[in-house]
């Protein structure tokens, strides 16, 4: 395994659904320690192309290297195995079930032998516990529900889900969308964090101002194309809006309206 | 500290949250000092929590009452060892259905072909003792494969169509039933009932471990140590524990094992309680329901091959509606009709208040028909009260 090159890198990615094309020529990298983000109006392709890296949509053409090597993932198991973690937006938790079911859901420990085998509840009741302190989210218990948690922290508690299971890479599908400012500054922050501890972060949203605040690198997508990579220092946030949104016309809008929008 | 705390209890998540939400905003590290306050705090709550977290305390409670109401409403013969076993007896048969209905609605799923699979799966049992000949160990076993590949088909069809499991299984409930009505036609030259099968099925282990009593041992030796009731003649008035009731206890304590303590059961759970977020991470969703509609039909064989031995014979009426009585046994015991929440435990509890009313009532002055009204009215209880649960503690609004 090659140590420097990035974590991720794809080249020209093309994928089509049928006569459609959804993403025409996408290339992006992540590196350790780096969060890159996503930033794409609706229908710009955002979602194929995590789909794509999250191994449930095999890319039509073009090149997916991880860790300097090609991979071709032919399921959503296989980019887990190989470190690329994604949390979905809505789809990460289930709310009636515990933290720490949750927290080890598809990967719980087993002991003993078959067919006694069981699952050491104990172990990752202590595991969740200790994770949870880390991300400085206080869980009475282990065992109340994940819809007792707020938004903010349920998506921190996907996050160090799959920090703590291996994962290299991150995926996050709009991890801020939903959520209010109080609970969007205490995802942010986690990923901060998670950036610190070197893994890549590729953090999808179409909120230039959240991803203003963690970014290192920003990736804009528009209608299945990457319109270019901007380090933080060569791009500012109003450029950053206008990029993203096709610029004229939301310009336009802004000064009918006498503002920002 | 020790007061507030047990206030906490009528809202803890509330207040919790609404601490925990404020706290990341104000500083990078929160201070550990506040931190270990709250924990303090917290945690008091946390056993009244647990027991309310249980899905099945509702059907405990619910057994409580009606056995309440029961004592001082019913002759004293009820609650006599044969009593007992009188309401035992038609709750095991329900209870083994209950179990895996409840297993199949954790999973997110229904099965309304249950009753008539019961029916179904008889007359195959049948068939193979008297018009194959097989012995009765071949017999059963081919019997539980039958019903596993039919609760396959179940939810194969489920899970490739994507439609509610409600109505493809609301399908198989009339083919079923239609199929043992027209295969008992034919197999046995026009009639609707299959006799015989007790004779040819012979005597032996396997026979006993499918009907009759068991511990008759035990219950001979309580009857000559005058601790249980006997006839004069010093035979027990109750000579043992009907083989179903073993069954019954066996299977739920499997079933709450599974449940609660392996791999498996964490993933019935993520089945049902969001198959997307499930398969997410991993796990197999499709693989666990189609497990559970085998298990399911497997569940109304064993009911089948019980009840064929006992009585010796089978007819087309056969787990008439159990399908109904199943799913009712595991609302009381604490199931979500939209899955991902329930206990194996709580449909045992519910299936022997099933039973406990349903026989319960000839013991006393009540008309027997009331039995209906009080099933609707104990079901509907049990469905509020576990709404009213469910969103204590998942904090839903």
């Amino acid at each position: 395994m090659d140590t420097t090159a990035p974590l991720i890198d794809i080249r020209n990615l093309v994928k089509h659904f049928g006569s459609v094309i959804a993403l025409s020529g996408v290339s992006l990298a992540v590196n350790r320690s780096e969060v890159m983000c996503l930033l794409g109006d609706n229908g710009a392709g955002k979602s194929t192309l995590i789909k794509t890296l999250a191994g449930v949509h095999k890319p039509t053409s073009g090149e997916f290297l991880v860790e300097g090597q090609p991979v071709a993932f032919a399921s959503p198991r296989d980019a887990l195995d190989a470190g690329i973690a994604t949390v979905y937006q809505d789809l990460a938790m289930i709310p009636l079930m515990s933290v720490t079911r949750n927290f080890f859901m598809g990967r719980e420990p087993v002991k003993g032998i078959w067919p006694f085998r069981n699952v050491d509840f104990d172990h990752c009741d202590e595991v969740t516990r200790e994770e949870m302190h880390k991300i400085g989210i206080d869980v009475r218990d282990p065992h109340q529900a994940v819809g007792t948690l707020s938004g903010g922290e349920r998506q921190c508690v996907a996050i160090a889900r799959a920090v703590y299971f291996g994962a290299k890479v991150l995926i996050l599908d709009e991890p801020t969308s939903a959520l209010g400012v109080a609970q969007t500054s205490m995802v942010l922050k986690y990923i901060h964090q998670v950036r610190s501890k070197g893994l890549g972060v590729i953090f999808i949203t179409h909120n230039v101002r959240h991803a203003y605040a963690v970014g290192d690198r920003f990736t804009v997508l528009n209608r299945g194309k990457t319109l270019g990579t901007y380090k933080k220092s060569e791009i500012q946030i109003e450029e950053l809006q206008n990029l993203m949104a096709g610029g004229k016309e939301l310009q336009a809008v802004s000064e009918e309206l006498g503002g920002m929008v | 500290m020790q007061v507030a705390g047990s206030f906490f209890f009528t809202d803890p998540f509330g207040e919790a949250l609404m601490v925990n939400t404020t706290q990341p905003t104000a500083n990078l590290a929160p201070a550990t000092a506040v931190k270990a306050i709250q924990d303090e705090r917290l945690r008091e709550v946390s056993l009244l929590t647990k027991i309310m977290r249980r899905p099945e305390l509702g059907a405990l409670a619910g057994l409580v009452l009606v056995t309440i109401f029961f004592l001082s409403t019913a002759d004293a013969s009820m609650f006599t060892l044969a009593g007992i076993m009188n309401i035992l007896s038609p709750a095991s048969q329900l209870g083994i259905l209950a179990i895996a209905a409840a297993l199949l609605m954790i999973g997110g799923e229904f099965d309304l072909s249950i009753g008539s699979m019961v029916a179904f799966t008889g007359l195959v049992f049948g068939g193979f003792i008297t018009l194959s000949g097989w012995p009765l160990l071949v017999a059963i076993a081919a019997t539980f494969v039958v019903a596993a590949v039919l609760g396959g088909i179940n939810g194969q069809m489920v899970i490739r169509t994507r439609l509610p499991s409600f109505i493809v299984t609301l399908a198989f409930l009339f083919i079923l039933r239609g199929l043992s009505l027209v295969g008992l036609k034919w197999a046995t030259g026009g009639s609707t009932q299959m006799r015989g099968i007790g004779d040819q099925a012979g005597e032996g282990l396997i026979r006993e471990l499918f009907s009759g009593v068991a511990f008759e041992g035990v219950f001979s030796w309580l009857a000559a140590h005058d601790i249980i009731a006997k006839f004069p003649n010093g035979t027990p008035t109750v000579t043992g524990v009907p083989i179903s009731i073993v069954w019954f206890i066996l299977f739920a304590l499997a079933a709450t094992w599974l449940l609660l303590r392996t791999r498996a059961g964490n993933w019935i759970f993520a089945a049902g309680g969001d198959a997307n977020a499930a398969r997410n991470s991993g796990v197999p969703v499709d693989r666990v329901k189609t497990a559970l509609f085998m298990l399911t039909a497997a569940a109304a064989a064993l009911v089948a091959i019980l009840t064929v031995l006992d009585a010796g014979s089978t007819d087309a009426r056969r787990g008439f509606q159990k399908e109904f009585e199943a799913i009712i046994a595991a609302v009381i015991g604490g199931c979500l009709l939209t899955g991902g929440y329930g206990s194996a435990i709580g449909a045992f509890f519910g299936a022997i208040i099933f039973g406990m009313v349903s026989i319960g009532l000839t013991y006393t002055r009540f008309d027997s028909d009331w039995f209906q009204v009080f099933l609707g009215a104990m079901l509907l209880l049990a469905v509020l009260f576990n709404n009213f649960i469910r969103r204590k503690v998942t904090g839903e609004r």
